[in-house]
């Protein structure tokens, strides 16, 4: 007779009991990573509302950029799209500025980073993504071509 | 009866259609790049909404992060939720 599994843990039921055991290893997980310190890349997207100036615009991403870094990140690329038309209006607003950035940093930064932005009015919308290795991959590839890119634009 | 002389009630297909295969896997991309509208309206019909993957041959892996990368644009108003006349 098969023994039956459960199909969360992979264990048969007599081995494991299935909600406390799995939550504690998720906790310890959780603390296991905070110990260690892994890092992970994250990129973040940030639509601020169009009405700031220029000054603001590059005030308001040096402050997020300076937040991260205070939390134990490191900005490892920056892009500021500047004013672009969004495909549906958010707030009655039809255009907004873009900001994305890419840092590395532990994982609980993005909830203190949520709060930030939540509080914040400037924020139409954010998204913080994490990438995995071939993510990395392609960003790092398109960030040296851009950079190689860059110079022939002005030559021409 | 000669080999010649049977007919059929409907015509056969003459030509056999093209294989579709996965333009990911063909091309070697293994990011699907949610910034890159322009990229993922090519998976896209006029309304904004998925094609399915009978049609664009995409693997399911593919088709999957295709489908992740379009719904975070549209959260980023890269895409629209819904329109007419897309393209």
């Amino acid at each position: 007779m098969a023994i039956p599994i459960n199909p969360l843990t992979f264990a048969a039921p007599n081995q494991v009991r299935w909600p406390d055991s799995t939550l504690k290893n998720v906790v310890h997980w959780y603390h296991f990573k905070k110990q260690t310190g892994i890092m992970n890349n994250y990129e973040l997207m940030v639509i601020f509302t169009p009405v700031l100036s220029d000054d603001d615009y590059t005030t308001i991403q040096k402050k997020y950029k300076d937040f991260i870094k205070e939390n134990g990140g490191t900005i490892e690329s920056e892009n500021p799209w500047g004013l672009k038309s969004l495909a549906y209006p958010i707030q009655k607003k039809t255009t907004a500025l873009y900001w994305v950035a890419e840092f590395r940093a532990e994982s609980d930064l993005n909830e203190k980073l949520k709060i930030q932005f939540l509080r914040d009015d400037n924020v139409m919308r954010h998204m913080v993504v994490k990438l995995d290795k071939h993510a990395v991959e392609y960003t790092t590839r398109k960030r040296v071509g851009v950079k190689s890119s860059e110079p022939q634009n002005s030559e021409a | 009866m000669a080999r010649q002389e049977i007919k059929y009630l409907t015509a056969h297909k003459a030509e056999k259609r093209a294989k579709k295969y996965c333009r990911f896997k063909k091309m070697g991309i293994r990011y699907v790049d949610y910034k890159d509208a322009e990229f993922l309206k090519k998976f896209l019909n006029e309304q904004g909404k998925l094609l399915p993957r009978r049609i664009t041959g995409n693997s399911l892996k593919f088709q999957r992060k295709v489908a992740d990368a379009v719904k975070r644009a549209r959260q980023m108003a890269l895409l629209p939720y819904v329109t007419d006349l897309m393209k």
